[in-house]
């Protein structure tokens, strides 16, 4: 697959014709025009297919109340593609199943294995150590000076949290985050990995270093971290066994977890100080954090699709699929539909209605991880509100070249205390 | 209007009056009831509105369809009196259901 170069002609949405409309074009969402595309598939083809587009041969579902249909249609609608399940399809030699991509039984029985980790309980003893290590970032700001949110901020705490879940070492920690851009970028974005064959080497560098962890593990009474919780549950326990699956596996919970919880919470910083009056309505009343949250993942929506595949044929909205056919739920298409969400382009923190979003998913695959997301970016801004901190946003952030992951490279800011110059 | 008891987690009792035909869940949002969630809106598609339903009044509930038993598999602290309460219409012979509500929905 070639990289396609930004086409002048794109730059005017009306006047693409239909058929010629690619949703999986990386381009579009780097350079932000990708919405215009949503709003016209939505009116013109709410169940579209596409031939021949930079991710090949998809239907494209835009619609919030579809996508939700399609999302719990797991008899009809696989997760169990072999290809995984983003448009950036694999080699299936290449394979690196996990549940995610797993229909039940077997999907069920690993996904409980890991779930209680992120379960409301739990949660509440991982709390105190997200907002000290919250704090301790933030206190260590440069006030005043530009610096880039992204790797000072998103990226260091993620990574912190990421190391608390694996109980990973701490000094090591880089090497999740590392591990996790290795496992999604676009091989055509002109990052490190160029190939299929490429990422494959790299993420079994990172099997090796969790292979031994897990011996390491397994041989000691059962601890409240995702190695120990899978190396004791019977559901994973063989994983070692199955190389590719527990590479799956690892690669799931350290995505997972990683670039969408850093990708939000840039996008909360940029979202905050584009509309100033959602800032000032936010330092009126902090508790409004509850609320705020929900909106920047749903305005945001840092996963911006789900990939299925068709286990039989089937007529959905008047549409034929066929057995074997990939259809795409767009949830980042979803998140603006006006027939399901009022003034859906408007972001705005105490709408009524805000947790009721299509980001997380919906169905038995639906995010796991979601509260714990949340959790984190609460505590965020509850630390900066306390500090009395505002985050000015110098420039226009970079904007990720994928069609899979919706976040921010790099953003430059500059960080002062309310009020100051 | 049908009365509906929550009783969060921490004993805090909530008493509420319902039409007939909503659901728990509606209730518990229209009311400001803490302690359940309903991303989904109702659709059977988050599992974010589960419940404990008090012992006596769960035989009268009309039996769980089968997304709403995939859904509760997953749900944090599922036991036998679970429900997803976007799943359970208030009618009259419901009036004074007690519900007791989870440490937190997922």
């Amino acid at each position: 697959m070639e990289a396609i170069a930004k086409d002048p002609r794109m730059a005017d949405v009306s006047s693409v014709p239909l058929a010629q409309i690619d949703p999986s074009n990386p381009s579009l969402f780097a350079d932000d025009t990708i919405g215009g595309y949503f709003d016209r598939l939505r009116k013109e083809a709410p169940i579209f297919y596409r031939k021949g587009g930079y991710s090949g041969d998809f239907w494209s579902v835009t619609k919030y109340r579809d996508i939700i249909q399609v999302d719990t249609n797991h008899d009809v609608f696989s997760s169990e593609t072999r290809t995984g399940i983003t448009l950036n399809d694999r080699p299936q030699e290449m394979d690196r199943p996990a549940f995610i991509a797993m229909d039940p039984p077997k999907h069920d029985e690993q996904r409980k294995a890991v779930s209680p980790i992120v379960a409301p309980e739990n949660l509440l003893r991982l709390k105190e150590g997200i907002r000290s290590r919250t704090a301790d970032v933030l206190d260590n700001l440069p006030l005043g000076e530009p610096f880039d949110w992204v790797e000072k901020i998103s990226i260091e705490l993620t990574t912190r949290m990421l190391a608390t879940l694996f109980d990973f070492p701490y000094e090591d920690r880089a090497r999740l985050t590392y591990w996790s851009d290795v496992a999604h970028m676009d091989i055509n974005a002109g990052g490190p990995i160029k190939s299929e064959a490429q990422r494959d080497a790299e993420l079994s560098k990172m099997l090796d270093v969790f292979t031994r962890l897990w011996e390491e593990r397994a041989n000691l009474p059962p601890q409240p971290d995702l190695i120990s919780m899978m190396a004791h549950a019977p559901a994973t326990r063989h994983l070692p066994r199955t190389p590719r699956e527990f590479l799956g596996n690892l690669q799931l919970l350290i995505v997972g977890g990683n670039d969408t919880t850093r990708n939000t919470m840039s996008a909360s910083i940029y979202f905050l100080d584009k509309f100033r009056a959602e800032q000032a309505k936010l330092r009126a009343n902090p508790k409004l954090v509850a609320t705020m949250v929900p909106e920047v993942i749903r305005y945001q929506t840092p996963l911006t699709h789900m990939k299925r595949v068709a286990k039989r044929d089937t007529v959905f909205q008047g549409q034929k699929i066929h057995e074997g056919d990939r259809v795409v739920m767009w949830y980042l298409s979803g998140n603006r539909d006006e027939e399901a969400i009022e003034n859906p382009n408007a972001f705005i923190i105490d709408r009524p209605g805000a947790r009721q979003h299509l980001s997380f998913g919906f169905g038995i695959h639906r995010c796991v991880g979601n509260r714990l997301a949340e959790l984190q970016l609460q505590i965020l801004w509850d630390e900066l509100l306390r500090r009395d901190l505002q985050v000015e946003v110098l420039d226009e952030p970079v904007r990720t070249y994928s069609n899979i992951i919706h976040g921010f490279n790099s953003m430059n800011v500059r960080v002062k205390k309310w009020g100051t110059k | 209007m049908v009365k509906v008891i929550y009783i969060e987690h921490d004993d805090t009792a909530h008493a509420v009056e319902v039409a007939p035909g909503t659901s728990l869940m509606k209730g518990a949002l229209n009311n400001s009831v803490p302690g359940i969630d309903g991303d989904c809106g109702g659709e059977c598609a988050c599992g974010t509105c589960h419940v404990y339903v008090e012992e006596e009044w769960l035989e009268r509930l009309e039996p769980q369809g089968q997304r709403e038993i995939e859904m509760l598999d997953f749900a944090a602290g599922a036991k036998p009196n679970s429900r997803l309460s976007c799943q359970i219409a208030m009618r009259e012979n419901l009036d004074g259901i007690t519900v007791r509500l989870p440490v937190g929905q997922h």
